[in-house]
């Protein structure tokens, strides 16, 4: 109490402080794109989550060779046997990317290092795509790899059923499933409620939808202007079964239930995330 | 330097920071006392930009927080030494905020350095430490960009009154190299070892704000009598007003050689006769925390402590 030497009330002038004003430069995006790829991959959960996606590919592809008969593996069976896990783990990439700021409360530090929340959480998304089209490639690559190999194993020529165009379809189709976990996090801002609305939408709609489209004629009629799942698998549809195209009205149906089902709740989750109070 | 003005945050019918208004100066340790639930830590929120105000401004070295172009570099900040993620080691945690802020590796060391930490215990994962130490991780995160202001709330919780002492010694130096400095505390004995200045909330509203010393002297004389009622008398014929306390004891403003000469003359015999220390603020703060008085103290806005004591 009484050891404190200033004088009350006294504002003496203090001593100068280091720097001249106007000599701290903004933060460059670069820079927050880097450490927020760096946190990532710097705890155990992030590093084995991303990890994940390499095991689970490579996985795929022996287990494919195994279990599926010589005669009937193709690229496409490669492709779809390490895309289906792809397609579930990546859109977790995504939500955890986001919502562990809020579930271990890391937002507190992140925001007030980087006030702008816009430009984190554009970081976030960009590096989000990066590693759903790296992890693709990666699959690709895997899946060439084990077709190849297969051949060679049976002393046959590879099959490649799948083209350019359907990877991209394929890639088209992961980067969107990723938008969906990057959507319901940054609404719910919430790594165990995402996830399980991702489940939901993943695995409990289709379902729904499928069950009401066998009794309800015209929902069955109607169903690729509502169900937005149905015109993502499209996608995947396309691009395997080597009709590489989707129709005019496919892209419409597809643009228009993406409207809906992700842009319209992606823009008012992210309004929330800008905008609500981080406690 | 740090200045806030007419801050308010309400949310539905609850106002949970009302009209606060103050101005903490380089050079100085600001201290913000109050109770759990008073709004300190709402306010520091609203201060760095992570709560949007109600109305009202805070402005830090004369801008928004937002408009900082670095703010690490200009205002360091800790509002939860817990809120991290328990899986990075605290190296990687001043290496983030580092790489953020865009300094050099090294600061990063000297930072571990000025809070203590070996870089045994700074390879260690947060999960495992305990609340002293990742409150001297977080003081560090707030040091490592060399800012002139610091906020920090409730930096001293889970500090034994060593660490109370070092981060004393610590804000008293930052502050005497010119810089500002706002911290929070729900406990008076905290605010009084670290703080030059205190500002008292309660619900809310500030209810005392000053310099250490005007509040803790500001308590007046305590004088114990054989005759509390012919002293009140006396004092009170020489324009001293008093108020008798459930002890006996009688309480003015009057300094204490007033009280002493006025007893002489009045022929009272004193038994004790001392400064009435911090008691005003204790007693003060003590009703703040108690919700059954809160609404009894809700019009005390004025500037200065006012003696509660009963």
């Amino acid at each position: 109490m009484s050891d404190v030497t200033i004088a009350s009330g006294s504002v003496d002038t203090p001593p100068h402080r280091g720097r001249p004003a106007g000599t701290i430069s903004p933060i460059p995006f670069a820079r927050i794109l880097w450490i927020e790829l760096r946190k990532m991959f710097d705890t155990r959960s992030g590093l084995w989550l991303m990890a994940s996606i390499l095991i689970v590919a490579a996985l795929a592809t022996v287990g494919t060779l195994i279990l599926v008969p010589e005669s009937d593996l193709t690229y496409e069976s490669f492709l779809s046997a390490i895309g289906f896990p792809m397609n579930t783990i990546l859109p977790l990439v995504a939500i955890l990317s986001v919502t562990s700021e809020w579930g271990q409360r890391t937002a507190l530090t992140t925001f007030t290092l980087v006030p702008s929340r816009a430009r984190v959480i554009s970081a976030k998304a960009g590096l989000c795509a990066i590693i759903g089209v790296s992890a693709l490639a990666v699959a690709a690559v895997l899946g060439a790899v084990g077709n190849i190999g297969a051949a060679a194993f049976a002393g046959v020529g590879a099959t490649w059923d799948v083209g350019w165009q359907g990877l991209v379809l394929f890639a088209m189709a992961n980067v969107i499933g990723m938008g969906i976990g990057f959507m319901l996090a940054v609404l719910t801002r919430s790594s165990p409620a995402a996830v399980v609305a991702f489940f939901v939408y993943y695995l409990v709609v289709p379902i729904v939808s499928t069950a009401v489209a066998g009794v309800q004629e015209w929902y069955a009629d109607h169903v690729h202007w509502i169900d937005f799942n149905t015109n993502v698998n499209r996608l995947f549809g396309a691009g395997f079964t080597g009709d590489d195209a989707l129709s005019a009205q496919q892209w419409f149906q597809l643009g228009l239930t993406g409207l809906v089902w992700l842009v319209v709740p992606l823009t008012v989750g992210l309004r929330l995330a800008l905008r609500a109070e981080i406690k | 330097m740090i200045t806030v003005d007419g801050l308010t945050k309400r949310y539905g019918q609850l106002t949970a920071v009302d009209e606060v208004s103050f101005t903490a100066e380089p050079g100085r340790v600001m201290g913000f006392l109050g109770p759990n639930g008073a709004g300190k830590s709402t306010s520091m929120r609203m201060m760095v930009g992570l709560s949007e105000p109600t109305s009202g401004t805070a402005h830090i070295l004369g801008r928004r927080f937002g408009e900082l172009p670095n703010p690490g570099r200009e205002v360091g900040v800790l509002l939860d030494a817990s809120a991290q993620h328990g899986g990075r080691t605290g190296r990687e945690i001043l290496s983030l905020a580092a790489g953020t802020m865009g300094l050099p590796k090294a600061w990063g060391d000297a930072a571990l350095e000025r809070v203590s930490l070996t870089p045994e215990e700074a390879r260690r994962r947060v999960g495992n430490y305990s609340l002293g130490m990742r409150q001297r991780l977080g003081i560090a995160v707030a040091l490592i960009g060399d800012p002139d202001v610091l906020i920090l709330d409730e930096p001293a919780n889970g500090l034994d009154p060593a660490g109370i002492r070092w981060m004393r010694d610590l804000l008293r130096g930052f502050a005497n190299d010119g810089g500002t400095v706002l911290l929070s505390s729900h406990l008076l004995h905290e605010i009084e070892v670290i703080a030059d200045d205190i500002l008292v909330i309660g619900n809310g509203r500030i209810v005392a704000r000053g310099t250490k010393e005007q509040l803790l002297t500001e308590g007046g004389t305590l004088a114990r009598s054989a005759d509390p009622a012919a002293l009140a008398a006396a004092l009170r014929a020489a324009g001293h007003a008093s108020k008798q306390a459930s002890s006996g004891a009688l309480h003015t403003e009057a300094d204490a050689g007033t009280v002493g000469q006025v007893a002489l003359a009045t022929g009272v015999a004193l038994t004790e006769l001392r400064a009435a220390d911090s008691t005003g603020l204790e007693e003060m703060f003590l009703a703040l925390t108690d919700d059954s008085q809160r609404d009894g103290l809700r019009d005390e806005t004025d500037t200065k402590t006012e003696g509660t004591a009963a």
